[in-house]
């Protein structure tokens, strides 16, 4: 390391600082056991419906083989005709996201217009790519703007795709109603939060149309806790 | 165009000792530290290079497809814009806003990692005003 004189000297930079990672690989060399990345779980989905955009996540937050959060939220705001779900590290798509969402909130405020989602969508690839995939966040971009309801996927490397109709097959989805697409996206959660360890709890959904955004949350609780049946607490005065 | 990547591809590993010469041409062992070979060949994090680079390149490229588009005069003329734009700091011990350079680089209008985390004005130490003038003016 270098020493105090010829750190402060030099200019100050922000951004990620890498100042310990020369001391770790030193540390781990000498037979310092370093933590591992915890094993990560999430169930995420959106649909395209007749006027407007569903979004649907679950709210388990997973740590390893630990519940860490029983009712997160997963659905992230991007601008008020946006929205993004997050799985991968929950700090980064959620710093990634609010990022994002002050960026877009800029660019609105400079362009006098609503964003676009290609915009968001541009923005996070650019930012992703940067970081070639250290930040992982694997996200499902959604919302409504003047070309109609858009859905996008982005992976952590930056590779976006467009989903000009669903994430689960069928056809005819354009005639879907608003009630079918919450149906369809509310059991495709439940799918991942039935079947899937890392996925649980509650089922968050996000309705984005023209009108406006309606954040469900929650949509559904798949698993309702059960009612104790008797008391177990002694009575008052029992010991007295 | 193989210049024109904004990415490093595979950094190429350290083969000598990086030397920051003072004066005389002798190194600045009190600045500095202590270098050695060992300290140089251990991996860093892959990211730390192309984020060391991440913006000059950018520039880089920015310049040149500018000068393949206009001609040499407009990557100059941005280069001298932006030279004047940076000199207008505060001491080098107090955090710059650099406000200027910011609004010519349109980064005034954005939002990045290096706007919140690690910020020159949240840093727990403060460094000595006549130690780091002294630096900058070649005084010592």
């Amino acid at each position: 390391m270098a020493a105090v004189g010829g750190t402060l000297a030099q200019e100050h930079c922000g951004g990620f600082s890498f100042e310990n990672c020369k001391r770790n690989a030193i540390l781990e060399k000498m037979g310092a056991k370093l933590p591992t990345a915890r094993k990560t779980g999430t169930t995420i989905c959106g649909v395209v419906f007749k006027d407007g955009v569903i979004l649907g996540a679950d709210t388990r937050a997973t740590e390893d083989t630990i519940v860490a959060d029983k009712n997160c939220s997963k659905i992230h705001y991007i601008a008020p005709n946006i929205y993004c779900c997050g799985a991968g590290t929950a700090a980064d798509t959620e710093y990634v996201t609010q990022l994002i969402s002050s960026n877009i909130g800029l660019h609105s405020l400079s362009t006098g217009r609503q964003a676009r989602i290609v915009t968001a969508l541009r923005m996070l690839k650019q930012l992703l790519f940067r970081y070639q995939g250290y930040i992982s966040a694997a996200l499902v971009l959604g919302g409504v703007d003047l070309n109609g309801p858009t859905l996008h996927t982005v992976y952590p490397h930056g590779s976006t795709d467009k989903l000009p109709y669903v994430t689960m097959g069928s056809g005819s989805l354009a005639a879907m109603s608003l009630e079918e697409a919450k149906k369809l996206v509310r059991d495709a959660i439940a799918a991942g939060i039935f079947n899937d360890l890392g996925s649980g709890s509650n089922i968050d959904l996000c309705v984005i149309t023209k009108e406006g955004t309606e954040y469900l949350r929650p949509y559904d609780v798949a698993n309702e806790k059960g009612v104790r049946r008797g008391r177990y607490s002694y009575k008052r005065g029992t010991t007295g | 165009m193989a210049d024109l990547q904004t990415f490093p591809g595979k950094v190429a590993p350290a083969v000598e000792i990086s030397s920051s010469l003072g004066h005389y041409g002798v190194r600045d062992h009190m600045r500095t530290g202590f270098a050695n070979v060992k300290s140089e060949l251990i991996s860093t994090h892959p990211l730390e290079a192309s984020e060391k680079n991440f913006l000059p390149n950018q520039e880089k490229l920015e310049f040149k497809m500018l000068r393949n588009t206009q001609g040499l005069q407009a990557p100059l003329k941005l280069q001298m814009e932006r030279a004047m734009a940076s000199k207008i700091q505060r001491l080098p011990c107090l955090p710059s806003s650099m406000i200027a350079l910011d609004t010519l680089m349109g980064t005034d209008e954005c939002i990045g990692f290096e706007d919140f985390l690690n910020v020159a004005g949240d840093s727990e130490v403060t460094c000595d005003p006549h130690l780091t003038m002294e630096y900058k003016l070649g005084l010592h």
